[in-house]
């Protein structure tokens, strides 16, 4: 087919923007949430107010990560305000952290 | 009457407490209880949400030897905070967050500004309070069917006869010198038994963290000296595994709040090579029975107490438990002292250790203007998550509301593990025809509903 024939291009952009997709579709699957994942705005909080998660979807979100990505998340972080701020946030520290 | 000492601890380096690694001795926390003493209000109720462990029980032991009584709630929620007010007009809130949200007069707590220097020399001044077993130490609450929480009274005797109880049936010879974790808030039942006056009435020591994440759990356990007790949750046990979290040796686990699988307390005890201990016990009832979930399937309970049963309905009394309490749960006695557990009666819901009714959370729900007519459900087609927690669901005939400001409404009255997912908005219920709401026709209708608003249903 014609697509498969021009060469793959990736950006660090749309890594970024592939890689918030999948994390939305994970936490709408694993947590299940009623909404689609494209419903999620990327630059809401994640916490509270905003998507409205509680502290049980936060423990759900780091199996999540744990599990796809091999990242162990932690109470004491310092950048926990800024990892929860909002899904796009999120997926930056997962893609700086992850270890598969 | 008799009188009951605060703590065990018997001479005042005596370890009671860590905090990130640090020590705090007996002297330090008596110390700090009669600080704190000095500073409270004249209100004769402490609304204590003191979030670090071991402030929390330097506010148990200051309510405790100034004669007044901790409310502990299941939850905070500003609806609920309102019904304690009426309950109990003179309560003041104890706490040690400065942006604390709590609408009550507030009292901060704060750090000594230098700690004070205790060693072996200064026995001769180490003073244990004693405190009259009779005394109103606390009342806790569960969540009533008419919407209003229902306060459970609990006497300083019977909160140390039950957590003495406790300590015969922990398959760990002696707690002294040892530490206890626990995943749990201080303020609920079992993490008030637990991971607060277990430690106090075993001279042993309670960590003032609460830690939440898997990897949050292992770090803390490491700062710990042995024996080591990790204080959990069919939640915070399964999220550990599904983590692949390796943990330091530990002496015990010890589970409560919800069913522990079988299957996951071998999983546990396999991986952590530590006994796993799972608790039953009610917020009426406090703690009163264990069972080694992985090798055994009958309960025992704890010395004194014993069950009546009759048309499936039990009550406990004796031991601790001061006078004959009704069971929410459907219990099957097998002899004078042990039971199987059969499941909870159907009102009663379980969220990740949280419990209320769907009584209570119709009621709720129902009160919001412009709610017509609503009722919460238990979902059974939704998989449970990695952490093993399924939520529930809730039908709404609201016509000029939408879900969105419905679940706004919802989240100032309900504690939010308990919000409905999904919250589906229908024009009737199924209502038969003496007003009931089967939960299977509930159910049938989210089925329904699934079909045509698929997106609902991740």
């Amino acid at each position: 087919m014609s697509e498969q024939a021009l060469p793959t291009q990736t950006t660090p952009q749309v890594d970024a923007l592939a890689l918030e997709r999948e994390i939305a579709q994970l936490i709408v699957k694993g947590l299940n949430l009623p909404i689609q994942a494209e419903e999620i705005d990327p630059e809401a909080p994640l916490y509270g107010e905003g998507l409205g998660l509680d502290s049980i979807d936060i423990l759900e979100i780091a199996l999540i990560v744990s599990k796809q990505y091999g990242i162990q998340l932690r109470a004491d972080n310092q950048e926990n305000a800024r990892i929860f701020r909002s899904l796009r946030q999120f997926a930056r520290y997962v893609s700086e952290q992850r270890v598969k | 009457m008799s009188a009951l000492p605060l703590i065990a601890h018997d001479r005042p380096a005596a370890v009671i407490a860590h905090r990130c690694g640090r020590q705090i001795s007996a002297a330090q926390f008596l110390d700090d209880v009669r600080a704190l003493a000095a500073r409270m209000p004249s209100g004769a109720h402490v609304l204590n949400f003191c979030n670090d462990r071991y402030r929390f029980a330097v506010g148990l032991g200051a309510s405790l030897v100034s004669g007044k009584c901790s409310i502990l709630p299941s939850t905070h929620t500003p609806e609920v905070i309102r019904q304690l007010h009426a309950f109990a007009p003179d309560v003041f809130c104890l706490t040690d967050d400065a942006q604390c949200p709590i609408e009550l007069p507030q009292l901060l707590y704060v750090e000594p500004a230098m700690p004070a220097m205790h060693d072996e020399r200064q026995a001769g001044q180490f003073s244990v309070p004693q405190i009259d077993s009779g005394q109103l130490a606390a009342y806790v609450f569960t969540s009533g069917s008419s919407g209003a929480p229902v306060p459970h009274a609990k006497t300083w005797g019977r909160l140390v006869q039950c957590v003495r109880s406790e300590v015969t049936r922990l398959p760990v010879a002696d707690l002294t010198g040892g530490a206890i974790l626990g995943t749990v808030p201080a303020q609920h039942m079992y993490g008030f038994e637990s991971t607060v006056l277990l430690p106090m009435q075993s001279s042993s020591a309670m960590c003032a963290e609460r830690p939440f994440f898997p990897a949050d759990i292992a770090a803390a356990l490491n700062l710990l000296p042995r024996p080591r007790i990790l204080v959990s949750t069919p939640v915070h046990l399964r999220a550990l595994v599904a983590a692949d979290m390796a943990l330091p040796a530990l002496e015990l686990i010890i589970s409560a709040t919800a069913m522990l699988p079988a299957n996951l307390a071998r999983e546990v005890e396999e991986r952590y090579g530590a006994p796993l201990l799972e608790i039953y016990g009610s917020t009426e009832t406090g703690q009163m029975a264990s069972r080694r979930t992985a090798l055994e399937v009958h309960w025992q309970l704890w010395p004194g107490v014993r069950l009546t049963c009759s048309d499936g309905h039990c009550s406990a009394h004796g031991g601790h438990v001061a006078r004959p309490t009704a069971l929410a749960d459907v219990l099957e006695p097998t002899s004078a002292e042990h039971f199987l557990l059969h499941g909870r009666t159907a009102d009663l819901v379980n969220i990740a250790g949280k419990r209320s009714s769907l009584a209570y959370l119709n009621h709720q729900l129902n009160a919001i203007p412009g709610v017509i007519d609503a009722a919460f459900f238990v979902r059974d087609d939704s998989e449970a998550s990695l952490a093993g927690v399924t939520r529930l669901a809730a039908l709404v005939v609201a016509p000029r509301l939408d879900a969105s400001a419905i679940i706004r409404a919802l989240r100032l009255r309900i504690d939010p593990v308990f919000l409905p997912r999904p919250l589906l908005m229908v024009e009737r219920l199924p209502r038969n025809a003496t007003g009931k709401l089967p939960q299977h026709t509930l159910r049938a209708l989210t089925a329904q509903a699934a079909i045509q608003q698929p997106h609902l249903f991740a």
